[in-house]
């Protein structure tokens, strides 16, 4: 408490450059906050706008070419910048620890966890072996992990992610710093596994009162964790202020902007479309000369072109570099032109007739390669990865059937088997009323031109030795009759349909942004018109900004080409936001699936509880309930029997969860739960989420 | 202003320039110092074995009885070899066959390397494990003795050193194109040319193949100084071109019986093997460290 005078970290005017190889690129400008004990600053902002390059600044862990131009760096009132490395290690002791986004690479995979453990005490704080045995046992216990002394002895590798990550944080506490610096601890892991770390560090920044620097990409993240947010563009921060008023009463426009790009959870295409930013990130080696914002700024003036705002405190607490920022708030913002909702009156969903997809009992399983003595003699019993275990679905025509889960439900495996690149050991399944059991290379031609898929990797989903012309125009020339000349103009027609203006023909892949690449992998795959697309986390790379518009895209082109989509995602929002129907996946199997908005609200399964009480909502007045899952996913080598679900289940009934598979129960119609407790008891859940009524969000995910 | 921008229809090259094509080839080896001494190097042997009848007056089978086993003289530049021949000349014409035959032998390999090793890691399994296990049995000879072996069975001559060098280095160029090609495999633009129902050729030569060039190209000059310095030694074991042809192998077996009355005669194609062998070395080596800093 006698520290609240001195702050743990005070940054001032920092300013950080690289030098590369032609030219000096400064990645950060007159960034300045403060943090006190116990007090979490939040930064966040997309991709390249500097954040870690301020965390890597004030730890002074900058690349060889970065260098600290201006500024200073004060950690408990002593100042860090222009030291020796020797006499950093002095003045910074042990009080500073930093925890990295992936966090295998920041163990050492060939010494045991607790050698890793016990090193950092017996190094900094000369303790002997068995006290520090028995201090690091205690600490992986205040970090929730099972069986800590059994951890101790375990490789990095035997861990799972977020047991990894728990140590990882583990070593950084071990020190008691008075600082702790996280860059994107949690961008790695689950939905789930990240909610219960984000729970811990909640409590243990409580527990031991550091202070915290949380940086992350993730709004709903930094408005669980933080106290104060800074929100950072292109190497400033534009607006700085406490937690409630940055996500509540955003001054900034490039902030407001920001948070109507995020699908809140509970809004859906039919009630908004996510208002995209114009144009893109200016690169730092090309800033405009006024405010850094004012290109894609839709309030901008002639002022703004030509004075470079600087931080000023309109309110009291809430800084922001803008110059016109109040005149904002009070004019309602005019939405851009083409995106009002006028797509709500959609005829959808009443009774499409039959559906253009139909998958019945589809197993997918991957022999898992052994090469034991008895297996090579072909003795041994062969083991089976089950990456798609009897699913069943369909899909109405025109409609979007987005498939949910963490990672290896088997979502990405039920996409490949859909479109042929994997076969399935059994099932059936129909599309336009065709059996498409076998791999694409054996279907009608027909048949492939119109099932088409988009994929996740922006980098990988185009082959970078051809033009963006070549590629979009492969498709026409495999799949139609066009002469060189129509085709050339087909492709030309596509890249605008994908809002791309014609000097992108010539391009090569290199040349283009990540959006820009999911751009022409989406131009690419209606360019044969196909009648479904199956869409792989198309967006979960993309910046938020860059996915609202890829997201408004593939709903305008939905809309224009008749397309019926298969949307696989892991961000419940996104899914929330895009799909007319929902299947929830755990461990191969469907759990869950129905209409979009009955999933979202009682009676839910308990694992889609689960994942919804586990979304990072961007709102901190939001009331979630906490339901956290305990142990790991299983094996889908070995999956439980019975409920694949009942070794995490909150909600287990006992005996009947292991032995039997789950029935499915009609909840509504098309509204089916594949679980045990009868159907009146998961009717008096209670809604996860409730969202306070505000004009920002519109629907409110369960009132009832 | 906006309406006549809009008026004037939107000029559009939908090919890339030749120019720009070039530029992109050649710009990895112009930041690369030790790539241009290579190249350097390379180029000295290739210009003078194309303009050999311009640079030198004699031939290079022409004998004169009065000059036998000379030093360098403003006559002979380099000397003359034990029939009086001059080896400047020989040496320039020797530079013919040799920047023939590797680069050919080379060429051929890369053909049935390549296509083996595209097969191999496209389809995987039984296919993969035959033809895998085929190129290991060869690679299990020791070079030379395959050398030996298949021109010994089909006797010296051109052609068949090239034969020779192609079945010795297609095993190699195989793996090497395989472990990239099981890497390509995986990516995203494949699983949509298979999506298209491409034809597993299109998609191994078109989608793949120009992506693993890179580290082929490397990979292939590195192999063309190799396939020279085999040749030379095919030629000093006599198993090389048949022998009045001017041959640095063969050069340096037959100046090696005088050599304590001239050691001219095997200093000079020694030092060209070894010259034009650095030089193709150093080119592939600026030429991946580049390639390595683009990507």
């Amino acid at each position: 408490m006698e520290n609240l005078e001195t702050p743990v970290l005070q940054v001032k005017n920092l300013a950080i450059s690289y030098r590369m190889r032609k030219s000096v690129v400064s990645a950060v400008r007159d960034v300045s906050f403060e943090i006190h004990r116990g007090e979490a600053l939040g930064l966040v902002g997309e991709s390249g706008c500097g954040k870690s390059t301020v965390a890597f600044g004030v730890v002074n862990f900058l690349d060889r070419n970065g260098r600290i131009d201006n500024g200073s760096i004060l950690f408990q009132g002593q100042e860090l910048r222009g030291r020796s490395s020797e006499e950093l290690r002095r003045l910074r002791g042990d009080r500073i620890s930093v925890v990295y986004q992936d966090p295998l690479s920041a163990l050492n995979p060939s010494l045991r966890i607790g050698e890793q453990l016990r090193e950092v005490l017996t190094v900094h704080r000369g303790l002997r072996k068995g006290k520090a045995s028995k201090k690091s046992i205690e600490m992986l216990k205040q970090v929730y992990m099972p069986d800590p002394e059994a951890i101790m002895g375990r490789y990095p590798h035997q861990l799972s992610g977020g047991q990894q990550q728990r140590v990882v944080i583990a070593m950084a506490l071990l020190n008691n710093p008075a600082l702790l610096i996280m860059d994107e601890p949690t961008t790695a892991l689950d939905v789930t596994v990240q909610a219960s770390v984000l729970d811990l560090i909640a409590e243990l920044r409580r527990e031991f009162d550091t202070g915290l620097l949380y940086i992350s990409h993730n709004l709903g993240v930094i408005a669980y964790v933080s106290d104060k947010v800074g929100v950072m563009y292109t190497g400033e921060i534009v607006e700085r202020a406490s937690v409630e008023d940055v996500f509540l009463k955003p001054m900034h426009p490039y902030t407001q902007a920001l948070m109507r790009c995020v699908p809140k959870l509970g809004e859906s295409k039919e009630s908004s479309r996510l208002p995209p930013i114009k144009g893109r990130v200016p690169s730092p080696a090309n800033l405009p000369p006024g405010c850094i914002f004012e290109p894609r700024c839709d309030n901008a003036r002639e002022s703004c072109r030509q004075k470079h705002p600087n931080l000023r405190e309109p309110v009291p607490g809430h800084l922001i570099r803008c110059h016109c920022a109040e005149e904002l708030g009070k004019e309602e913002r005019q939405p851009p032109e083409g995106l009002t909702p006028e797509m709500i009156e959609r005829s959808m969903r009443e009774d499409t007739g039959k559906p253009i997809l139909r998958v019945e009992h589809v197993k997918t399983y991957y022999e898992q390669k052994n090469r034991s003595l008895t297996s090579l003699l072909g003795l041994g019993k062969k083991r089976y990865v089950k990456a798609v275990d009897d699913v069943s679905l369909e899909v109405p025509r025109g409609c979007t059937l987005g498939v949910v889960g963490e990672s290896g439900c088997g979502k990405s495996t039920l996409a490949k088997t859909i479109v042929g690149l994997e076969s399935p050991i059994s099932g059936e399944m129909e599309f336009l009323g065709f059996d498409i059991l076998p791999p694409v290379s054996k279907r009608d031609d027909k048949l492939v031109k119109e099932l088409q898929m988009v994929f996740q990797n922006p980098e990988s989903t185009l082959n970078p030795s051809f033009t963006v012309g070549y590629q979009i125009g492969r498709p026409l020339r495999c799949f139609t009759k066009y002469s060189r000349k129509e085709a050339r103009k087909e492709v030309i027609r596509l890249l605008d349909a994908v809002r791309l203006d014609a000097s992108y023909y010539t391009r090569l892949p290199r040349q283009l942004s990540g959006g820009e690449k999911q751009r022409v992998a989406l131009a690419r795959a209606i360019a044969g018109n196909p009648k479904l697309v199956v869409c792989d986390e198309p967006t979960s790379s993309l910046d938020v900004s860059v996915q609202a518009a890829i997201l408004n895209l593939l709903l305008g082109l939905q809309e224009e080409y008749d397309i019926t989509m298969l949307f696989i995602s892991h961000d419940l929002s996104v899914i929330r936001f895009f799909s007319d129907y929902v299947a929830v996946m755990y461990l191969g199997k469907v759990c869950e699936i129905g209409p979009a908005e009955v999933i979202y609200s009682p009676p839910y399964h308990p694992y889609t509880e689960a994942l919804l009480s586990a979304v990072p909502i961007p709102d901190p007045s939001a009331d979630q309930k906490s339901i956290r899952l305990s142990g790991t996913v299983p094996s889908a080598l070995n999956p439980p029997s019975g409920c694949p679900f009942h070794t995490r289940c909150p909600r287990k009934l006992g005996g009947v969860c292991e032995e039997q598979d789950p029935p499915r129960q009609t909840a509504a119609a098309g509204h089916y739960i594949y679980c045990h407790i009868p159907l009146e008891e998961l009717r008096k859940m209670e809604a996860v989420v409730t969202l306070t009524k505000q004009e920002s969000t519109k629907g409110v995910v369960d009132a009832s | 202003m906006g309406v006549s921008e809009q008026a004037r229809p939107p000029v559009i090259a939908t090919r890339r320039s030749l120019w720009q094509r070039f530029r992109d080839t050649l710009a990895p080896i112009l930041a690369s110092k030790v790539a241009l001494v290579g190249l350097g190097l390379v180029s000295f042997w290739i210009l003078a074995a194309i303009f050999a009848p311009l640079i030198s007056p004699y031939g290079p089978l022409e004998q004169d009885p009065e000059a036998m086993n000379l030093g360098p003289s403003s006559e002979h530049p380099l000397g003359t070899d034990h029939l009086g021949r001059d080896l400047w000349t020989r040496l320039i014409y020797g530079a013919r066959t040799i920047l023939v035959l590797a680069p050919l032998s080379v060429l051929c390999a890369l053909a049935i390397g390549t296509t083996l090793g595209l097969i191999g890691g496209y389809f995987g399994g039984w296919i993969d494990e035959i033809v895998m296990r085929i190129l290991d049995a060869i690679m299990a000879f020791p070079v030379i003795l395959l050398y030996l072996i298949i021109i010994v069975t089909l006797g010296p001559s051109a052609i068949n050193v090239v034969i020779a060098i192609t079945i010795a280095g297609a095993p190699g160029i195989a793996r090497l194109v395989r472990s990239l090609t099981l890497d390509i495999r995986t990516r995203e633009y494949i699983a949509a040319a298979e999506l298209r129902g491409e034809n597993p050729f299109y998609i191994m030569f078109v989608e793949i193949l120009p992506n693993a060039r890179g580290p082929i190209i490397v990979d292939a000059m590195l192999r063309i100084g190799y396939a020279v310095f085999a040749i030379g030694t095919l030629g000093f074991l006599g198993l090389g071109l048949p022998p009045p042809s001017p041959d640095w192998g063969s050069m340096v077996c037959k100046g090696r019986h005088y050599i304590w009355l001239s050691p001219w005669a095997v200093l000079w194609p020694s030092l060209a093997i070894s010259s034009l062998v650095i030089g193709l070395n150093l080119f592939a080596d600026g030429l991946r460290e580049e390639t390595m800093r683009y990507q």
